[in-house]
């Protein structure tokens, strides 16, 4: 597929574009795992897809946020569905680019630049795929800084922006807009209904956003904060280092629990990937157990049957001995593996934030209580 | 019970004879190039100087025979790889995230179809038998006799998979097929990548295990003959030859069962020192500890269950430069005995180094009486800091465990070593993977939908299922363990209907 090079106006300082090299994309695939909290797909097949890309000479510029002006066009993707349907029907690159092309012409404006709704799992990568084909800078920024599985849990609706149109594609041909919703949560049950029915796998283009919008409203600089997890993982087992505990002292983070996966329930139902991993507990937690409570991504996670680490404080599990992120999907029985708690974005912590992303926005009628508030460890 | 093991490796052919649970005679063999030659002498050697008689209860052999055809890029068919999954998955096309130097020889032909199924059992569109047809023409007119063939979500629902070879056995009759259903789990391209190894391997496996057949009936020893797999269980040898990757890291894990075996220890870290590389590895339970997430063989990513190891260049036979000091990773290997100077040789090798420092008694050590005591202990502080090291990183606890050492290369490890309660020594130690090899276990495996009744009470009827097959197999009911079990909801089908696949092994008798 050819795509012809496009006539930009966006104007930035040359200090806030800059090539994204080959190596720095596999860094931002382990530390986005990480911060997919368990959800969002494993990055390697996004990854793989980009390796080839470039492979073919295309590359991809990382764009400075502050470097917008105002009314620069923002297209926001991502990939939504299971992410156990990912590991069968794997993210193909032009399919990717598809749903902004769609919104392109639905809104008959072009994009300056390209972004991700969550810069967590799959889904950091997949403006990268998008902007490697349609020649478009990818904005250092998210709107979760993590991954969430709904819609509506974005610092976009915390700021009440406006939620359409939606473009959505599958690999059947089949394209759906959705023109206007009533809300944030309608718009996230109109588009998880669509893509149940392809499959539980669809791309999609969010409501086109502006370069004041992004400046003011979207989590800033979270792809370079993916790509430097990624450089502590990497530099720890290059010097043999325990990578998680590099990790946890580089971002402030709690190990939680070391165990081995006794039992998993897993089913991939309304769109989503739903369940719950029973660990036995390893070395210093020998004798106690671990449950998580995950829809995509890890919401709960209870210690000896006391929740002790909640959303939005990013929970993930991560092999013991690699350090490599392991997501829903991808746990198994036997594994050990090691809980960890990571902060949470600031602006998720708002009141209006929590009411979106907190416990219960999953249904758990629990009070929010960060992992990092207390003052026991 | 009466078992012989026999482990060919890449330079020795090792056999033992086990009788009752303890070693009876062991022999060492120069590996041959036809492989047959090395181990009818093994078994000669053993008729000949044990009494083995006509007949034992079974013959167990382990090789790196598989493994080191893909390390090395040698005996590997050309492969037809068939995709079934269009329009899905179609920008990362098989082989993908292959070494290109091993895509470039596997590579036969890439075959993408339209079909496959959804999570949820639905087809993703029809399956496209005129495109497999003609895939199929196309494969016999290329000449390829090996063909692998994957579908999306074929664990679910394998029957894409089932028809493709239906029609290739119509179109093209010769040609050896390999379905990934038959060999992994959900994963694509993990899945896929077993399907492709295995497609490359089948010509090898079943030229390799008539050449170990026709040892066995040449040694007029008769016995069942069965491969040793990489979880440690047998398999009849006409099963391994159609599944030459469950063979794969036999060598392993049949070393660090070995150890268990010789010192009596379930819990321990075991560090097998050989000619160019020692492997260490962590027995939990008398199990090896298994890796945990995507294992890559050779550069290939796949789900197996392999166990976790930890290779570094250093053996016997690792060349020792000094000034500065560097030792290994290249190695003199098989050439021990001609190139070391304490055999007569030019070449230092840490062989050499120990034989002056005294652990060791082996050709001439007047040889090496140049060498200066301080390079010597420089040389020997080194390998036994990095011996130590390896064996601490493997180790999960902070609380003191033995560490077992095999291996021909062993006498390399120190006599204590930081962080472990003591190294152990064992009898036959220089054999430890052909006594692995005699003491595997058996498996039972059971993959069935279950209906009507609870999540819990299909799990529990699965791992019912699993074990009495194993204790038909011949396992001790006793020591079987659950290994592996992992449920999918067939969302399509009414009810809450489950399909589940459990795996338990033990031990045998």
């Amino acid at each position: 597929m050819k795509c012809p090079k496009r006539e930009h106006h966006l104007i930035v300082d040359t200090a806030g574009l800059r090539e994204v090299s080959a190596d720095e994309l596999e860094l931002l695939a382990t530390g986005a795992w990480v911060l997919g909290a368990g959800g969002g797909g494993s990055p390697y097949f996004s990854w793989l897809n980009l390796r080839k890309l470039y492979r073919q000479g295309r590359q991809v510029r990382l764009l400075d946020p502050m470097g917008l002006s105002d009314d620069d066009r923002v297209a926001v993707v991502s990939s939504m569905g299971a992410p156990l349907v990912m590991q069968e029907r794997l993210i193909d690159a032009a399919l990717a680019a598809k749903p902004v092309r769609m919104m392109e012409q639905f809104t008959g404006r072009k994009f300056d630049a390209i972004m991700a709704v969550e810069v967590g799992g799959s889904n950091a990568l997949q403006p990268f795929l998008a902007g490697a084909l349609l020649d478009l800078p990818v904005v250092d920024a998210d709107a979760m800084g993590r991954a969430f599985p709904e819609a509506q849990m974005t610092s976009f609706a915390i700021h009440d922006l406006s939620m359409f149109p939606l473009t959505l594609a599958d690999i059947r041909d089949n394209e759906v807009v959705i023109a206007r919703a009533a809300s944030w949560k309608w718009m996230e049950r109109l588009s998880r209904k669509v893509t149940t029915e392809v499959g539980s796998i669809a791309f999609t283009c969010k409501a086109p956003r502006n370069g004041k919008e992004i400046k003011h409203c979207a989590i800033l600089h979270t792809v370079s904060k993916a790509i430097r997890i990624g450089q502590t993982i990497h530099e720890a087992r290059r010097r043999h280092l325990d990578p998680i505990e590099e990790l946890l002292k580089a971002e402030g983070g709690k190990l939680l629990f070391t165990g081995k996966v006794a039992d998993l329930v897993r089913r991939t139902t309304e769109g989503f990937l739903r369940g719950t991993a029973r660990l036995e507990g390893l070395e210093n937690f020998a004798g106690h157990s671990a449950e998580l409570l995950f829809q995509n991504e890890f919401s709960i996670g209870l210690i000896d049957d006391v929740p002790r680490v909640m959303t939005p404080d990013i929970i993930c599990t991560m092999d013991s001995e690699s350090g490599e992120a392991i997501g829903t999907e991808s746990l198994r029985y036997g594994q050990r593996v090691t809980i960890i708690g990571l902060p949470a974005p600031p602006i998720m912590l708002t009141p209006k934030g929590l009411e979106l992303v907190g416990p219960k926005a999953f249904g758990y009628d629990l009070r929010f209580r960060s992992v990092f508030q207390d003052g026991t460890e | 019970m009466r078992t012989i093991g026999i482990d060919v490796g890449g330079t020795n052919t090792d056999a033992v004879l086990l009788i009752d649970g303890s070693v009876k005679h062991a022999v060492k063999t120069p590996t041959t190039p036809d492989v047959t030659a090395g181990i009818l002498d093994a078994l000669m050697q053993l008729r000949k100087n044990s009494d083995v008689g006509d007949a034992v209860d079974a013959v167990m052999i382990g090789t790196t025979h598989f493994i080191n055809a893909v390390i090395q890029r040698r005996e590997l068919a050309r492969v037809a790889a068939i995709r079934i999954g269009l329009p899905a998955s179609a920008s990362l096309e098989p082989f993908i995230d292959w070494p290109e130097d091993l895509a470039a020889i596997v590579r036969g032909s890439v075959h993408m179809v339209a079909g496959g199924h959804e999570y949820d059992g639905q087809p993703i569109v029809p399956f496209d038998r005129p495109a497999m047809q003609c895939a199929a023409a196309e494969i016999a007119k290329a000449g390829i006799h090996s063909a692998a063939v994957t579908s999306i979500f074929s664990p679910l629902d394998p029957e894409c998979e089932h028809e493709a070879a239906r029609l290739l056995r119509e179109i093209c009759p010769r040609v050896d097929i390999t379905l990934s259903h038959e060999l992994g789990r959900i994963g694509l391209l993990e899945r896929e990548n077993a399907a492709l190894l295995n497609a490359a391997l089948k010509d090898l496996a079943r030229r390799t295990v008539n050449a170990f057949e026709r040892a066995l009936a040449s040694s007029g020893i008769r016995a069942p003959l069965y491969l040793t797999q990489n979880d440690g269980t047998i398999a009849r040898a006409e099963h391994a030859s159609a599944f030459p990757i469950f063979s794969f890291a036999s060598g392993p894990t049949n070393s660090m069962r070995g150890a268990a075996f010789l010192s009596k220890l379930n819990d321990a870290v075991v560090i097998d020192v050989g000619g160019t590389s020692t492997d260490v590895g962590c027995l939990h339970r008398n199990f090896p500890r298994q890796a945990n997430n995507a294992v890559q063989i050779c550069g290939v990513r796949t789900l197996f269950r392999m166990p976790d190891l930890l290779s570094i260049g250093l053996g016997g036979g690792s060349l020792v430069n000094y000034a500065p000091l560097r030792i290994g990773p290249d190695s003199v290997g098989f050439r021990l005995t001609d190139e070391a100077i304490a055999f007569g040789g030019s070449t230092l090798t840490l062989t050499d180094v120990a034989v002056a420092a005294g652990l060791i008694e082996l050709g001439d050590r007047r040889k090496l009486a140049y060498m200066s005591p301080s390079l010597i202990s420089d040389a020997m502080a080194t390998v036994q800091r990095r011996i130590g090291e390896a064996a601490d990183r493997m180790k999960l606890d902070a609380a003191p465990l033995p560490l077992i050492a095999v291996g021909g290369g062993s006498f390399l490890v120190p006599p204590q070593v930081p962080g472990f309660s003591e190294v152990v020594r064992v009898e036959h130690y220089t054999v430890a993977n052909a006594v692995g090899a005699a003491i595997s276990q058996v498996s039972g495996e059971i993959d069935r939908i279950f209906s009507g009744m609870s999540r819990d009470e299909a799990m529990a009827q699965a791992e019912e299922l699993a074990r009495k097959k194993a204790i038909e197999a011949g396992a001790n009911g006793s020591t079987l363990e659950l290994v592996d079990i992992e449920d999918l909801p067939l969302a399509y089908l009414p009810g809450n209907t489950l399909r589940v696949r459990a795996r338990v092994i033990g031990r045998i008798g």
